[in-house]
């Protein structure tokens, strides 16, 4: 079973925090379709987070088609989210590392490495042309 | 969530010539978990008082529920009060509060409380002044849950317990609120533990509302940017600046954007978490004061 984490100082809402980790799980294979989502009442029993966060997260999977609210019986999993392939993620992921690889040789320590993808990220925003 | 369980427009209450709390205007939606925060003296517990009608408006008014708050059973048995100062009483166990709560009660969900605090652990034949901190919290909560109130206010629940015994109280809060039909206002001064179970935000300070908005609307607003000095002064409309500070040549800026408002160009942009949000609007009425425009 999935347990979620909060963190409460990314600034990124609870909501979507949730949503993304049932992504990786999902990605990494700690989740697999037909898997059944804790319920709201023993996410929140466990984290001591607002249900309706939790809530919102779930209705947020359910319309990306990821996982499936079924009455009286919970929300499971329907599929892997829509993106690249197992493949073509763990060639990004090794394309990656060489680079980071790189940029430690470089004498760069671990929060100039994050700044330096937070930099890039914002210069190629999502849709937007590189 | 459009439904609204409390509304108060201008509300203000004053002691002799001290304005406790003053023009106090706030919205809270139906089911939601409003984390009330602000620093001491700000108005939290007044605000709470009039909410539950432990004290009377000196100015403005409130709908709470639908009605106007007063001490009378027909208002209070759909709401759950738990003051500061853990109101129990320390030689008596928690199964003589579980029959004082059936006596004083209409509706009392004697199975609810039991239940609940024999999962906790919490012995019900102990008076309750040999417990901890953490389980005499937790036996009020669940006293105030019994009666199945619609609306829960809370004042400094958590203050005074350790960061365990905190996150096990406001798991019991979440789980009750995920049962549905329950809106809570807590106030506190822990904002990290606010953020996590709260969905709305209210802030006083200076004895007046700062902010009253559900938190993903408020992360979403503010923007925190850093750039050069000197185009500090014209960001433009629709930017309006919560908080800043200055070094010679850099300022930091926390601003509130308005619908569809674009950035101007040289300013870095950071998502600013609700701790760093809350602070700088505290921060403000604090400089409000002591220019004295208030």
């Amino acid at each position: 079973m999935i347990t979620f984490r909060l963190n409460t100082h990314s600034g990124v809402p609870p909501y979507l925090q949730i949503v993304q980790q049932v992504k990786q799980a999902l990605q990494v294979g700690i989740l697999r379709p037909g898997d059944q989502l804790p319920t709201v009442k023993e996410v929140v029993a466990h984290v001591a987070i607002n249900p309706n966060t939790v809530a919102k997260a779930y209705r947020e999977l359910e319309s990306l088609g990821i996982t499936e609210g079924r009455t009286g019986s919970g929300t499971f999993v329907l599929e892997r989210p829509s993106g690249p392939s197992p493949e073509v993620q763990e060639a990004l992921s090794k394309d990656l590392e060489i680079w980071v690889a790189k940029a430690r040789k470089a004498g760069l320590d671990e929060e100039s490495i994050e700044a330096l993808v937070r930099v890039s990220l914002q210069k190629n925003p999502k849709g937007g042309q590189s | 969530m459009s439904e609204i369980a409390i509304q108060t427009k201008a509300l203000g209450k004053r002691y002799g010539s001290f304005w406790a709390l003053e023009n106090c205007s706030i919205d809270v939606p139906v089911g939601s978990v409003s984390a009330l925060v602000g620093p001491n003296g700000a108005g939290k517990s007044t605000l709470l008082k009039l909410l539950v009608g432990l004290s009377s408006p000196s100015a403005g008014e409130s709908d709470v529920l639908g009605k106007v708050p007063a001490q009378r059973e027909e208002f209070l048995s759909d709401i759950g009060y738990l003051a500061q100062e853990i109101p129990l009483y320390g030689n008596l166990d928690a199964r003589d509060h579980i029959a004082m709560g059936q006596h004083l009660n209409k509706r009392w969900d004697e199975k609810f409380i039991i239940d609940r605090l024999q999962e906790l652990g919490i012995p019900l034949d102990r008076v309750v002044g040999k417990l901890s901190g953490g389980q005499r919290a937790q036996v009020a909560l669940a006293l105030a849950l019994a009666k199945k109130p619609k609306l829960l206010l809370l004042d400094e629940p958590v203050a005074a317990l350790d960061p365990l015994a905190r996150h096990d109280f406001l798991s019991s809060l979440a789980q009750a609120v995920a049962d549905g039909g329950l809106t809570v206002v807590m106030s506190s001064h822990l904002l990290a533990d606010l953020e996590r179970v709260s969905d709305h935000v209210i802030v006083l300070a200076a004895g007046q509302t700062q902010l009253c908005d559900d938190i993903e609307t408020v992360l979403k607003e503010h923007k925190l940017l850093v750039g050069p000095k000197e185009h500090a002064q014209n960001l433009g409309d629709g930017v309006d600046v919560i908080h800043e500070t200055h070094t010679p040549k850099q300022s930091t800026l926390l601003v509130r954007l308005g619908k569809g408002t674009k950035l101007p160009a040289h300013w870095q942009q950071h998502e600013p978490n609700i701790e760093e949000i809350i602070l700088a609007y505290m921060g403000q009425a604090k400089e409000m004061n002591i220019g004295g425009t208030r």
